[in-house]
């Protein structure tokens, strides 16, 4: 049982603010202080013109010492705004911040109704339910938690890379950890990027390998976080790093023995061109990976399979790096705040299947473009067609999987600038006739329009509107061998069918598949659509609803580079901020179980969304851990034998808040 | 010989079973009555009630009221055990909680008498007869009390000192009671005279029950064959133990039947049946409404199963009488 550590007489201050006219245009402030005044408890009862001023919080010490109040009340704007002011003040007038209430007679009360005197009615009562509860308040302690200064960022890509550098350089310790065998996301596939048409590489490796000698960095690429405890400031963190089979220290990537590899030919779908060449069983991503390290495919490899391979890939190391036995090793690390950077997925064209992707062989997605544009592609560089030819006219169908409401109604917001750059590059490559059918050109940033203006230059063909279908059915002898494109455009306001030679489709972009799950496992939200949720749209855009966890990049929603780099840094900032200041305040909101009381039925154990309830066996009991608990109250609400309490929301408090809020209400009878 | 400490066993809205709890004590109740002077128990002895009248204000040492309030003849009587005595203690769950006869204030009185003397299956009364308050016969008036619309529990009507659970109380939970108050050994007024922490605690299945139920369906005692080394609830069987006050050391439990929730709630639950369905609703696998409606489907009497005990002193409590 709780004992009141205060058994001396309550003495209220109560404080009504006019908040210029937004409170006392409605609500008769002058009769609700008169009112409050006669109840029990209430010492000082006064209306102020702004409670949040200097002055109105003046106002508050000067009585609490003068009157020794011990409980203050003030009716004003939403707690979300100014309880934490006024906790402050009633701090500074030296009395425990937690009695203090605050009564919300604006967003609550005046700004939602018109008649003036039921309004001033309802500040009554609202008035009285606060003035009963305050009886049961209690001093509570502020609980400071320290912030390990380790960051942990998870996701390779763009976004991941610049925060882990940000963070780095200003000295703190990293943890890099990144799912394929190479960092760089998607970026690293890209032949150049717009608006500028500067070389991805040129711009992506030289960060690429600072991150890989950062002496503040570890980086764990082929790894993935399979389980995170703990909370703000203290995470512990187990990471799974698969097997390489390659000794990581002894590899030089001099790439030996993947030419030695018996296989002369690659036989497996290379994962890094989406599919375009077939690679070894041991092989390298791309040439600029990052590590420099080999790895071998277990699904594909010989030795593997049947364990009868020659191994001429072991005979070809001479720094004995290649270990067939090596096994998953489990890494346990403590950080203190985490970034989740772990980027998108590009919609699966297989969806749309009147554009003919996967049945027509030169119909391409964005991503396979990107790779045969590049000069470290596929090819080269040079644009050759699934069929071997060289395509005279290209045809490129933005928002595939984009604005659309059977497959995703958000706009991918990079496509039709990729589109537009990616017309540019085939151009340059070939020469070719290139046709762009976009339902809006969505070029809002920097330097965009600009861009786009100057593929108007190019010749660059624009027609406005959705695609129906993309077929090989030629009516005409000039459609003969070609893909047909058939399209409304909405400009001249007649369908047209436009034959090419191959077609592009803007696939857009998506939450990565396995968001929920990297979702649960960090205990954050994702929006509607699978993307990770930002606390606040606007002005808290890359933290989570979990503290000390923040999102960066394409995982938080489609975004292109510029925008994934400045939420990277965002990112980092708001980790350091967390890690400079050292500690931070709990909210004391938090729910406890009474030893006691508790019967160890075990309800509660599963249901806190937050993870915070575990069973002490030896006693077998529940037990909260507070630093994890968030005041959610569903544990409290559960616990069929009252066992668990919230501070700030004990049932004398709720009860007695309701109590004082109907004591005027007639009672109505069946 | 210094008089004997005065005490009545009075009964209202039950159904007897809390008076054979006393027969109950077996061989100890011989101390009982070598220990007290019985001065009331119309079930056993024959004391009128002008006999307590005539007794003086608070000469009674303690009163054991079982059963509800339901007439006003049980409220005279209440009123007149509290008035001569010091102590009254709401002895079993009717007079604690309000009962098995508390579940009849789902109904109104109208509905209730209509229903027993003209619908019931039993019932023939072409007529339509209805007993009368007030009748003559020789000359004299024979009255019947007012059957009251609601159903009370003991200290909505009366000031009561303790409270003694179970339907019936345990012979032991007694026995602990007597010795208190003939020693005079007591606790805070308004304290039920049992452990306060919820029956799992001392449930012989406890170490089974799991951290997750994921109810798919609630299944009745009588259509189950019970594992009776599991946790009823695992079992998919509604057992009100988590939200139960203990002390009844799980005598139903090691029976195979599920706790009912007799000994009402913890001191600091004010609604039983609300915190058993938040803590069971939690619990339940589905996730969609119409996963969940079908699972709560299976619980064909939800008042009858979750406030059995308690709806007159639950939030749910009607008021008019
Ligand atoms: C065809 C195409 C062309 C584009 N061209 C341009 C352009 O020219 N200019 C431009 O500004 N933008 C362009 N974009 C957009 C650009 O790709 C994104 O803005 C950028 O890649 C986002 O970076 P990111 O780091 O957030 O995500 P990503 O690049 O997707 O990187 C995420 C990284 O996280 C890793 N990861 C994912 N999940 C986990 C996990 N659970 N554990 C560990 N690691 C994980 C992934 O393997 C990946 O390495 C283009 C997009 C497309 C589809
Ligand atoms: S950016 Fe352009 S192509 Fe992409 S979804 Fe938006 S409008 Fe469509
Ligand atoms: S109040 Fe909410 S967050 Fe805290 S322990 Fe209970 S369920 Fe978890
Ligand atoms: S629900 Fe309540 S009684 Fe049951 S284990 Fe949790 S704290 Fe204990
Ligand atoms: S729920 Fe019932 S059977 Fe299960 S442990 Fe609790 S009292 Fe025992």
């Amino acid at each position: 049982m709780h004992n009141y550590e205060q058994k001396e007489a309550v003495r209220i201050g109560f404080y009504i603010c006019h908040c210029g006219h937004n409170i006392a245009s409605i609500v008769d402030v002058k009769a609700v202080a008169e009112y409050v005044k006669s109840l029990p408890g209430v010492v000082v009862s006064c209306e102020y013109k702004y409670m949040c001023s200097d002055p109105g919080q003046e106002l508050i010490q000067k009585d609490i010492h003068e009157h020794s109040l011990n409980r203050i009340i003030v009716a004003s704007c939403s707690p979300l705004l100014h309880e934490h002011t006024f906790r402050t003040a009633v701090e500074k007038g030296g009395l425990n911040p937690y009695y203090f209430q605050m009564v919300n007679i604006r967003e609550d009360v005046s700004w939602v109704h018109t008649d003036a005197k039921a309004a001033t009615e309802k500040s009554k009562d609202l008035a009285r339910a606060a003035v009963q509860r305050v009886f049961h308040h209690k001093a509570l302690e502020t609980k400071h938690v320290k912030i390990h200064p380790d960051v942990l960022i998870v996701g390779g890509g763009i976004a991941g890379i610049h925060a882990a550098l940000t963070l780095a350089n200003s000295g703190k310790k990293v943890f890099l950890v990144e799912r394929q065998p190479t960092i760089g996301g998607h970026m690293a596939m890209f032949d150049k990027t717009f608006p500028t048409l500067d070389c991805a590489a040129c711009i992506l490796t030289p960060k690429m390998s600072q991150v890989k000698n950062h002496p503040n960095i570890t980086l764990w690429t082929y790894s993935e976080v399979t389980k995170v405890d703990g909370y703000v400031g203290n995470y512990k963190i187990t990471i799974k790093r698969k097997p390489r089979y390659i000794n990581e220290e002894l590899c030089v990537g001099c790439m030996d023995c993947i030419e030695k590899c018996v296989y002369k030919e690659g036989k497996t779908p290379d994962e890094f061109n989406v599919g375009l060449s077939k690679r070894k069983p041991v092989y390298i991503p791309f040439p600029q990976a990052t590590p420099q390290i080999v790895l071998i495919d277990p699904e594909a490899c010989i030795e593997f399979k049947s364990g009868r391979c020659k191994k001429t890939c072991v005979e070809a190391c001479d720094r004995k790096a290649i270990d067939f036995n090596q096994k998953e090793e489990m890494k346990e690390i403590e950080v203190g705040t985490i970034i989740l950077a772990t980027g998108y997925h590009t919609f699966d064209a297989k969806r749309v299947p009147f554009y003919g992707y996967g049945k027509y062989p030169n119909v391409y997605t964005s991503l396979e473009v990107e790779r045969l544009v590049n000069a470290s592609g596929p090819t080269g560089g040079e644009l050759i067609l699934r069929d071997g030819r060289h395509p005279k006219t290209v045809g490129i169908i933005h928002c595939v999987g984009s604005r659309d409401k059977n497959t995703n109604r958000w706009c991918s917001r990079t496509c039709c600038m990729y589109s537009l750059k990616l017309a540019h590059l085939l151009k340059e490559h070939t020469e070719a006739e290139v046709y762009n059918f976009y339902i809006d050109i969505r070029a809002a940033g920097k330097s965009y329009e600009e861009f786009y203006d100057k593929l108007l230059d190019e010749n660059v063909h624009f027609i406005r509107g959705r695609v129906a279908e993309v077929s090989d059915w030629a009516v005409r002898s000039s459609e003969e061998g070609k893909l047909i494109i058939r399209a409304e455009d909405t400009m001249i306001g007649i369908v047209r069918r436009i034959p090419v030679d191959m077609v592009v489709l803007a696939v857009g972009m998506e939450p990565q598949s396995d968001s929920q799950d990297v979702r649960r496992l960090f205990n954050i939200s994702c929006s509607t659509e699978g993307f990770f949720l930002e606390r606040h749209p606007k002005l808290a855009p890359v933290d989570t609803f979990t503290d000390g966890i923040f999102i960066a990049g394409a995982c938080q929603g489609p975004k292109d580079i510029p925008d994934s780099v400045a939420q990277a840094g965002a990112a980092a900032a708001q980790a350091l901020t967390l890690i400079d200041t050292g500690e931070i305040e709990l909210e004391p909101n938090t729910a406890f179980v009474v030893q006691d009381d508790c019967s160890g039925c075990r309800t509660c154990l599963t249901i806190c969304p937050y993870n915070a309830i575990s069973r002490d066996e030896a006693k077998q009991k529940a037990f909260i851990n507070e630093a994890l608990c968030k005041g959610c109250g569903t544990c409290v609400a559960a616990c069929p034998s009252g066992a668990i309490k919230q501070n700030l929301f004990e049932d004398e408090m709720i009860f007695s808040e309701i109590n004082g809020l109907l004591e005027n209400t007639p009672v109505v009878c069946c | 010989m210094p008089e004997k400490p005065k005490v009545t066993f009075y009964w209202c809205a039950s159904c007897g079973g809390c008076e054979e709890s006393v027969v109950d004590l077996a061989e100890n109740i011989l101390d009982v009555v070598a220990a007290v002077d019985i001065v009331m128990w119309p079930v056993a002895m024959d004391f009128k009630k002008k006999d307590v009248e005539a007794m003086e204000d608070k000469s009674i040492l303690v009163s054991m009221i079982n059963g509800a309030i339901r007439t006003s003849e049980q409220e005279e009587m209440a009123k007149l055990m509290r008035r001569k005595s010091q102590l009254v203690i709401a002895y079993g769950s009717c007079a604690h909680l309000g009962g098995i006869p508390g579940l009849a204030n789902q109904f109104q009185r109208e509905e209730i008498l209509q229903y027993i003397f003209e619908e019931s299956p039993s019932t023939v009364n072409p007529q339509k007869t209805r007993p009368e308050r007030k009748v003559m016969t020789n000359g004299n008036a024979v009255t019947l009390p007012n059957f009251f619309n609601v159903v009370r529990a003991l200290d909505q009507v009366i000031d009561v000192d303790y409270y003694l659970p179970g339907c019936p109380p345990t012979p032991k939970l007694l026995k602990q009671a007597l010795d208190a108050l003939l020693s005079g050994n007591l606790p805070e007024k308004g304290t039920v005279l049992a452990p306060d922490i919820a029956l799992c605690d001392e449930c012989p299945k406890k170490d089974t029950k799991p951290s997750d139920l994921k109810f798919t369906e609630f299944k009745r005692p009588h259509l189950v064959q019970i594992d009776s080394a599991t946790c009823l609830l695992a079992q998919g069987i509604v057992c009100m133990g988590p939200a139960t006050r203990g002390g009844c050391e799980g005598v139903c439990i090691s029976g195979n039947m599920p706790c009912t929730g007799c000994f009402g709630p913890t001191s600091r639950v004010k609604d039983q049946g609300a915190k058993i369905l938040s803590a069971l609703a939690s619990q339940v696998e589905a996730k969609d409404e119409k996963g969940i409606d079908a699972t709560l489907a299976t619980i064909p009497d939800p008042v009858g199963t979750f406030y059995r005990y308690g709806l007159p002193i639950s939030l749910l409590r009607r008021k008019n009488f």
